[in-house]
């Protein structure tokens, strides 16, 4: 294998410096674009732009459609049951890192 | 190589019906899925379920896999002998159609050499429901808290799965020096432009996308761009007031701990967390730390904390409660 060089190489921070379209974000995910706008309807990905054409997904969108799209995937879930899980989930983050932020976990 | 006993994996009976299988399968799936469990081996406990599931949930593989069981047993050697699986056919996609398998989910990467010893590579992924074919990598660095705080460059080794002249797949170990952005924060990605592969003959390489985890810290939390640490304070400098020499990933701070501090309170060291903009702050967690009443002048000195403090009542509950 190669030993890649830094000087040739771009490093981007994606969730600030990057977005996605459909078609890009379809490819970073290796997904159908039809399943994001799946998530798209329900909610779970929020991108700005009028039209599939049109849309931007920030950065975040990676990390949280790459998380839905393996829950449907492996756990067998529907696009709305997905949204239910990953706002749950949210909420589960948010309370642990108050117990964190006590010192408490 | 040790035969894996599949049932015990899905913690059906080797008599369960194809349905029990699966609800077994499903409620497992649903506890040590990563992406909802905090169990510590919840990846590793995943992969075991969904290449037990791959096997039993299908029932071609499944028979083999009996035939295979009847003559073998859990835990001890298993070889099998060189084209013993000739006469069996597997409907999954046929060879060149490996996407790279660490690309997609917690169940579809590293299926056991037990099991490629069994079904060889053609069984690979088949359950993965028509994968986009994309070139696009992504694979998860650990970063140390300091790496975040001062940025630079890391020698970073990652195992790629590769397709050999013989259709086997093995892992190749890849280095890359990357330039780690001061201020990274945990679940943050970086993208590699065109360190992926073509997704076809002839097409340009996608990328290489790094999700990054820190390395946990022995003193310091880490809460998006914020840093807790805990702070013990003695009972007097809590009760009195006191300068006391705060340590921080980059380096100690003098901190003024206002009087009548409690344990639990937090005191802010604005600006002193993870760099950004804007940064992070840093929050001491103050706890109150109690010095051994080992010698007479130490139990003399809290003789005389009780007689000063003859009305404390640590114990009674506030009026207010029912």
């Amino acid at each position: 294998m190669s030993n890649s060089n830094l000087s040739t190489m771009r490093v981007v921070l994606v969730e600030e410096e990057l977005q996605f379209t459909l078609i890009e974000l379809g490819h970073a995910c290796h997904a159908e674009t039809q399943r994001l706008v799946e998530l798209v309807e329900e909610g779970v990905l929020t991108p700005s732009g009028e039209g599939l054409a049109d849309w931007r997904f920030a950065g975040v969108s990676l990390r949280r459609a790459r998380t839905a799209l393996r829950l449907m995937h492996e756990l067998e879930l529907t696009a709305p049951a997905v949204a239910l899980v990953l706002d749950l989930l949210d909420r589960i983050d948010g309370l642990r890192s108050r117990l964190r932020q006590a010192g408490l976990s | 190589m040790e035969f894996k006993d599949y049932y015990a994996t899905l913690a059906v009976k080797k008599t369960a019906t194809a349905d029990e299988i699966k609800r077994s399968y499903r409620k497992l799936a649903r506890k040590y899925h990563p992406d909802v469990s905090k169990e510590a081996d919840a990846e590793s406990r995943f992969k075991d379920l969904a290449e037990a599931y791959e096997v039993l949930g299908d029932a071609e593989k499944r028979a083999a896999y009996d035939d295979v069981g009847n003559r073998a047993q859990s835990g001890q050697e298993f070889r099998p002998s060189p084209g013993w699986d000739s006469g069996y056919e597997f409907g999954g996609r046929g060879a060149g159609e490996f996407s790279g398998g660490f690309a997609g989910g917690y169940g579809q990467a590293d299926h056991s050499d037990f099991f490629d010893a069994l079904f060889g590579r053609a069984a690979r992924g088949q359950r993965e429901q028509e994968p986009a074919r994309s070139g696009d990598h992504h694979a998860k660095i650990r970063i140390d808290l300091m790496d975040a705080y001062r940025g630079g460059h890391r020698s970073i080794s990652l195992r790629v799965p590769q397709i050999d002249a013989d259709g086997r797949v093995k892992l190749h170990e890849r280095t890359l020096d990357v330039n780690i952005p001061k201020g990274i924060r945990a679940g943050q990605h970086l993208r590699l432009a065109g360190q992926g592969s073509p997704a076809a003959a002839g097409a340009p390489a996608g990328d290489l996308y790094l999700e990054i985890e820190f390395a946990e810290h022995p003193h310091f939390r880490l809460e998006g761009r914020d840093v807790y640490v805990d702070v013990p304070v003695a009972p007097w400098e809590a009760a009195l007031g006191a300068s006391i020499a705060v340590t921080t990933p980059d380096g100690s701070v003098q901190m003024k701990l206002p009087s009548g501090s409690t344990a639990g309170r937090k005191l802010r060291l604005k600006g002193k967390g993870l760099p950004g903009t804007p940064a992070g702050d840093l929050y001491a967690v103050l706890s109150i730390a109690l010095p051994p009443a080992d010698t007479v002048p130490a139990q003399e000195a809290y003789s005389a904390l009780a007689k000063a403090f003859t009305d404390f009542r640590p114990r009674q509950p506030p009026e207010s409660s029912p």
